[in-house]
């Protein structure tokens, strides 16, 4: 997986709370078999009107948010459907971190499979990052995992904690597979004790 | 996280936690087994062709289960053919399946169903098990006592290839609901009751577990409408204490365990339930003896009325974000503030999916609909959850009703739940949907979704307006 260190880039305001991921990527875009090309179905609802013309006033149709990097947005993003479709399609679009006060849960697992950085910060610390997006378009703001920094575009610097264990898959590129199949005899040995102790689980 | 030595007092979730625990891993991460993984075919096709990329393959394909549907059609005498891309995604599904052993029920197999409904209906399913699967309303089957919690994509894989999740262990929550659920008033309105007190962030990453009296007096159908929402509330996990209900539920299932394993089965989940003295985080209790029917009239599980309620004022909101999206909310459903939502026109009235579309919810559907209509210009569709439900609810002749009133009787999947498939809410049509979530666009581009529980949907279909269906009761 790709690895997640420092990213500088455009960051576009999103901030509306409970942003949910039938808005990230609506179902239209989930009706295939692969992970490819779900970027041009991010925020598609919002994105587009009903013939499909591009609507100007939202923020990712405006240069040079069309280019961001980093999505500032309201609390509680990514609620609702588990799909990691969601996390694909802002990759794909070129969204490699997400700040944001609060995520659902399932959501922030499924960007961290995906070398996608969620970001929490203060509520009042990710208004002001948004607020100087909005107000500098063009001046990119840094996210550094290593230091665990987010720079706001006129300098000003907010800490974020994330756990280790998710910090280090980002920023190695860890596959979370590869990481378990390690264990592979402590889970043989938990099945055959199991084995003894509920039989009729493992009866079908 | 509290540490629980052995022998503490311990909950329902701790106790089925405990048991799975495989290693403990760093930074307060566990390895955890997984008993039973159930898929479907929209969020499998990538974790296959990932497995496959990597040379890998399904680890316990026996403790694996499979059933097609989001994307199926519920046409009555469907095939495969679907929306453009979705017949190849259940072809994936049936292809994948076949070539690594796992269990499938198919189209045509009376089994085959919406995920959350077939697993608990079949055994799959057992109390103080864990189950996977990558759908966030895996919460449903919760009220059975298994830990069951819904993945990604990239979890999906996961679990193919080592049966196992590396989890963190959530804070604990109980919501007590006691007293007596007067006439008309559902599991579903406790629940959707229970969103808007505590907002749809109100047990974030919380293991939920729902007890209390009146939890104790629902059949299994209707613990499984509360778990089901369990995650529209923020939660991991929604849960409740296995007993007789449970056990009379499970007896005699195509996967319950059978004979003297059954009785050692029993045995031990009767040891599940949560302790007197344990602890939990947060604690809350709701006397439901004076609950109405509810309704939503936003686009969150939480903006939510009872049925003689008024849409809320925007310049009530307590703050600015509160009261941009009640705006928006607003705007997006066509609705004023101080709006009655009873007798509001409705175009499509839906009564399935995961969260309502079981027996029990037909046989409340059917009570109201019995002798009665579908209101002239009015869309009425009942989608069972599965083909067993069908079959059941045909036995019992709830489809005559059904359909003598005018609704279409259909095919079992998800059907307009979540518009993956071709039924779908035209745009600005407004729906009374007994599913789980409002968001814009949910049902279709565009479409305006009122949540409620089945006799409310129903009162709404024979009606054609938003109605209190204690209006109704005979
Ligand atoms: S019925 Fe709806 S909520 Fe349930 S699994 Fe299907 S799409 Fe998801």
């Amino acid at each position: 997986m790709e690895k997640f260190t420092v990213l500088t880039g455009i960051a576009a305001p999103l901030m509306r709370p409970n942003i949910d991921t039938d808005a990230i990527i609506p179902v239209a875009y989930l009706i295939t078999t692969t992970r490819d090309g779900m970027g041009k179905g991010l925020f598609s609802g919002w994105r587009y009107d009903r013939d499909h013309r591009e609507r100007p006033d939202f923020v990712l149709n405006r240069a040079p948010y069309r280019h961001a990097g980093i999505l500032v947005a309201g609390e509680n993003f990514g609620c609702g459907s588990s799909r990691e479709h969601a996390v694909w399609a802002l990759k794909d679009f070129g969204i490699r971190c997400v700040i944001a006060p609060s995520f659902a849960s399932i959501f922030q697992e499924n960007c961290i499979k995906n070398g996608v950085a969620p970001v929490v910060l203060r509520e009042d610390e990710v208004r002001h990052v948004a607020a100087r997006a909005e107000q500098a378009p063009d001046q990119p703001t840094t996210v550094d995992l290593a230091d665990q920094t987010v720079v706001a575009n006129d300098g000003r610097e907010f800490r974020f904690t994330m756990a280790p264990s998710a910090r280090e898959a980002l920023l190695l590129g860890l596959d979370a597979v590869g990481l378990t199949l390690r264990h592979e005899a402590d889970i043989a040995a938990f099945q055959a004790a199991d084995r003894a102790q509920r039989p009729w689980v493992y009866a079908v | 996280m509290t540490q629980h030595p052995p022998g503490a007092p311990a909950t329902l979730f701790e106790k089925v936690w405990r048991a799975h625990v495989v290693k403990d891993l760093d930074d307060g991460l566990t390895l955890i087994h997984v008993d039973r993984h159930v898929t479907h075919e929209v969020t499998s096709p990538q974790a296959f062709a990932a497995l496959d990329a990597a040379g890998r393959r399904v680890r316990n394909p026996e403790l694996t289960f499979a059933t097609p549907d989001h994307m199926v059609s519920t046409d009555p005498g469907r095939t495969d053919q679907t929306v453009p891309g979705g017949t190849e995604m259940i072809q994936a599904l049936r292809r994948n399946a076949g070539r690594h052993g796992i269990t499938l029920f198919d189209l045509g197999d009376r089994r085959q169903g919406i995920v959350h409904v077939v697993a608990p209906q079949l055994g799959i399913a057992l109390p103080g098990t864990t189950l996977a699967c990558g759908d966030s309303h895996t919460c449903t089957v919760g009220a059975l006592g298994v830990m069951a919690w819904g993945i990604g994509t990239s979890e999906v894989e996961h679990i193919f290839a080592t049966q196992t999740a590396v989890r963190r262990k959530p804070r604990t929550m109980r919501v007590r609901f006691d007293g007596v659920l007067p006439p008309g008033v559902t599991a579903k309105d406790m629940v959707l009751h229970l969103a808007g007190r505590i907002g749809t962030a109100g047990a974030t990453d919380c293991a939920l577990e729902y007890a209390g009296t009146a939890v104790e007096a629902l059949d299994m159908e209707g613990r499984m409408t509360l778990c089901n929402m369990a995650v529209e509330l923020g939660a991991r996990y929604g849960m409740i204490a296995p007993d007789d209900t449970t056990f009379q539920y499970l007896a005699g299932t195509p996967y319950a365990p059978k004979g003297e394993l059954w009785e050692r089965a029993v045995a031990h989940w009767r040891t599940l339930p949560t302790d007197a003295e344990a602890h939990f985080d947060i604690e809350l209790s709701v006397d439901v003896g004076d609950l109405a029917p509810q309704v939503t009239w936003g686009t969150s599980p939480q903006d939510v009325v009872s049925i003689d309620g008024r849409v809320p004022d925007p310049a009530t909101a307590g703050d600015e974000t509160r009261r941009r999206s009640m705006e928006r909310a607003l705007g997006y459903m066509g609705l004023e503030p101080g709006m009655d939502l009873a007798g509001l026109a409705v175009n499509t009235v839906f009564i399935g999916s995961c969260t309502n579309g079981r027996i029990g919810d037909l046989r409340a559907a059917a009570g109201i609909v019995k002798g009665r209509r579908v209101a002239e210009g009015v869309r009425a569709l009942v989608v069972p959850g599965s083909g067993i439900v069908k079959e059941q609810a045909e036995a019992e002749g709830l489809d005559r009703v059904f359909k003598d009133a005018g609704f279409e009787w259909r095919e079992p999947g998800c059907s307009m739940c979540a518009g993956f498939n071709a039924d779908k809410v035209g745009p600005g049509e407004r729906c009374v949907a007994t599913s789980n979530r409002n968001f814009e666009g949910r049902q279709g581009p565009g479409a305006r979704t009122h949540l409620a529980s089945p006799a409310t949907a129903a009162a709404a279909a024979v009606t054609g307006r938003i109605t209190d269906v204690r209006h109704l009761e005979r």
